[in-house]
């Protein structure tokens, strides 16, 4: 093993990962209950670290700055507002089109997502140029290994991630809700027909994808602390790359595929900085070439 | 007995000609000539993309990604022509086979990424085109022989109000004559149902691979028009968002009517320039911090509205009856 594929890298990997997985758990939940891909939901992501920014300044000083009770809140706000933003994107711009041709939705999701990026790029206080996150938690690291090291941000991003993936799980197998979720996935139709409230059931969906994308805006905030109006579009179109890997519409799926992208594109990185760039594409045109459906994905046919 | 049909796409690029000519004449400034011009590049690409999205109805949102192929590789070729002997009048058959060429390697680019990308389906095929458009921006912008992030400069400014509205006549021709011929009927049968289409014999992959070349290659001419036009091949030229742009024409035109797109990409070039020029009129004088960005918002509210509002767009897939067959009797 050389200097590139190390344990250290790993670790990258695994925190680059947790991100892609919030955001991918989003693109899969949608297109799972509404078979649509959400283009907008990168830019979720973005209002999330957006919101969290917003937050430092709200509250900076009360809280200080720094500090759990900051990171706390910037974290509920953050998800509030994607939350909020995609609940609203559902309603004003999904639910008319719903019994259309699918190509429509996408064309407006096409179209909500320049609408967000270049609203926030022209809104003068916030856009166009970079902005730098505040360090809301100090990192430190952590030895774990003769060569490598945890931060303190690895730590939070995968803790973060795992707390609100197991939340999910528990939601989806458990409640009343998650049942109904399951079920408009599976037939929309015929879920109506047993009395589940469809439209209800597609807005918490969009609630809760768009809040986790917003929860992985201020984890990438603090991660990567540059944050500007298009920044949701890579790791929008890499989490979409991920939820195809895992199986489209899989909840596990997408949390597998996430993980696999991240560690592979850290490692990538590390050989060489253009092939970093261009795996997530190498990973879609293979896995599409190969196995259209997915790692877990369930295999469909051509209904006549 | 066949009464032989007018040309009338024909007698309309001639109007259109002689009208530019003589407002050229009467004060017609340089801004407003680069105007057309650039509405007829627009042209050029919309109808293309129009061919694949609209006749065919597959999802292509890489079209920039070819036009790419066609700046760069025509921009090569003409600016080493230029370097050797800088006479502009003698290049006219060398920039059009230089055009040609651009257009041919963007049509070998879409035979590459269509083999395997076409037995997708509606947003995968969205996705995967994107993915290629930027890689294919991304091959560029790393190629330092062409300049790399710089762009390639000094490509000689070969393209002129003539050269342009030829080869959007070209462009609409070919595209029109193959919509509506036997060909045609078989894309459109694969696009109202594919499944349906390959029961009755029709070779649909071949169909879809054929269909993306050739629009490929059209918008690879396109390309190499807009590079000679604007001097410059740039990387950030034919990001994803300006395939959006021209994907806006297809769909405001209506999705398979050329007519529709031609009209649309006309008002939308048009649109822009009069939202550019009232944004930085309105922080003139209201000397607030407008940023060039309200454009592109005014361009995804105009999207969003027309799929809300009316899906099928200003057209729908009629076309204007001056470019239609006349409908034979059948007695």
């Amino acid at each position: 093993m050389g200097s590139i594929f190390n344990l250290q890298q790993v670790v990258n990997g695994l925190q680059l990962g947790s991100i892609y997985a919030l955001i991918a758990l989003g693109y899969t939940m949608v297109y799972g209950i509404v078979r649509l891909i959400n283009f907008a939901h990168g830019d979720f992501f973005m209002i999330g670290a957006y919101a969290a920014y917003g937050a430092f300044f709200l509250f900076n000083a009360v809280l200080g700055g720094s500090g759990l009770p900051m990171a706390g809140i910037a974290l509920v706000l953050a998800m509030a507002a994607s939350g909020g933003v995609a609940l609203l994107t559902n309603r004003l711009a999904y639910k008319p089109l719903r019994y259309k041709p699918k190509l429509s939705s996408l064309i407006t999701a096409i179209g909500v997502s320049m609408l967000i990026e270049y609203l926030f790029s022209a809104i003068p206080f916030i856009g166009p140029s970079f902005r730098a996150f505040p360090d809301i938690l100090p990192s430190r690291p952590i030895q774990i290994g003769p060569n490598a090291t945890i931060s303190t941000h690895a730590l939070i991003d995968i803790g973060v991630a795992a707390v609100l993936m197991i939340g999910l799980t528990v939601l989806v197998r458990h409640t009343a809700l998650g049942k109904a979720m399951r079920a408009v996935s599976q037939d929309k139709d015929a879920a109506k027909l047993m009395g589940i409230d469809v439209e209800k059931v597609i807005a918490w969906t969009f609630l809760i994808g768009g809040s986790f994308a917003g929860a992985a805006g201020l984890l990438a905030g603090m991660t990567y602390p540059r944050i500007f109006p298009f920044m949701g579009i890579l790791p929008g179109l890499k989490a979409f790359i991920a939820a195809v890997l895992g199986g489209i519409g899989n909840i596990p799926g997408a949390v597998l595929g996430a993980y696999i992208m991240g560690v592979a594109e850290t490692f990538a990185t590390a050989y060489n900085s253009l092939l970093g760039e261009g795996i997530a594409f190498a990973i879609l045109i293979v896995v599409l070439l190969v196995r259209p459906r997915g790692i877990l994905g369930e295999k469909s046919a051509d209904k006549i | 007995m066949k009464i032989p049909r007018t040309p009338w796409l024909l007698v309309v690029a001639a109007g259109f000609w002689a009208v530019v000519q003589l407002l050229r004449l009467v004060g017609f400034n340089d801004y407003y000539l680069f105007i057309a011009n650039l509405s007829l590049v627009y042209v050029i690409l919309a109808v293309s993309l129009n061919l694949i999205n609209g006749i065919i109805g597959q999802f292509s949102l890489g079209h920039m990604g070819f036009a790419a192929v066609g700046a760069y590789v025509s921009g090569s070729i003409t600016t080493l022509i230029y370097k050797l002997s800088p006479n502009v009048a003698a290049h006219y058959p060398g920039f059009v086979l230089a055009l040609v060429a651009g257009g041919v390697a963007a049509a070998l680019v879409g035979v590459a990424i269509g083999f395997p990308t076409l037995r997708l389906k509606g947003d995968y095929l969205a996705i995967v085109t994107l993915g290629f458009g930027e890689i294919i921006r991304t091959i560029f912008n790393n190629i330092d022989a062409v300049g790399g992030p710089r762009g390639l400069l000094g490509i000689p400014k070969f393209s002129t109000f003539t050269v342009i509205l030829a080869f959007a006549l070209i462009t609409v021709a070919v595209i029109r004559n193959i919509a509506e011929s036997a060909h045609g009927r078989n894309m459109i049968a694969i696009r109202e149902n594919e499944l349906a289409a390959d029961l009755v014999g029709i070779d649909t992959t071949g169909y879809k691979v054929k269909v993306f070349a050739l629009g490929a290659f059209f918008a690879g001419v396109g390309g190499g028009l807009y590079a000679h036009l604007l001097q410059i091949a740039h990387p950030t030229q034919f990001g994803f968002i300006y395939s959006v742009q021209v994907l806006i024409m297809v769909y405001a035109g209506g999705v398979g009517s050329l007519t529709g797109s031609v009209l649309a990409a006309f008002a939308l070039t048009i649109l822009t320039q009069v939202l550019k020029s009232f944004l930085s009129w309105l922080k003139a004088v209201t000397d607030l911090p407008i940023g060039g960005d309200w454009y592109m918002v005014v361009y995804a509210l105009l999207l969003i509205l027309i799929m809300l509002y009316r899906t099928e767009g200003l057209m729908g897939t009629r076309e204007a009856k001056l470019m239609v067959i006349p409908e034979e009797d059948e007695k």
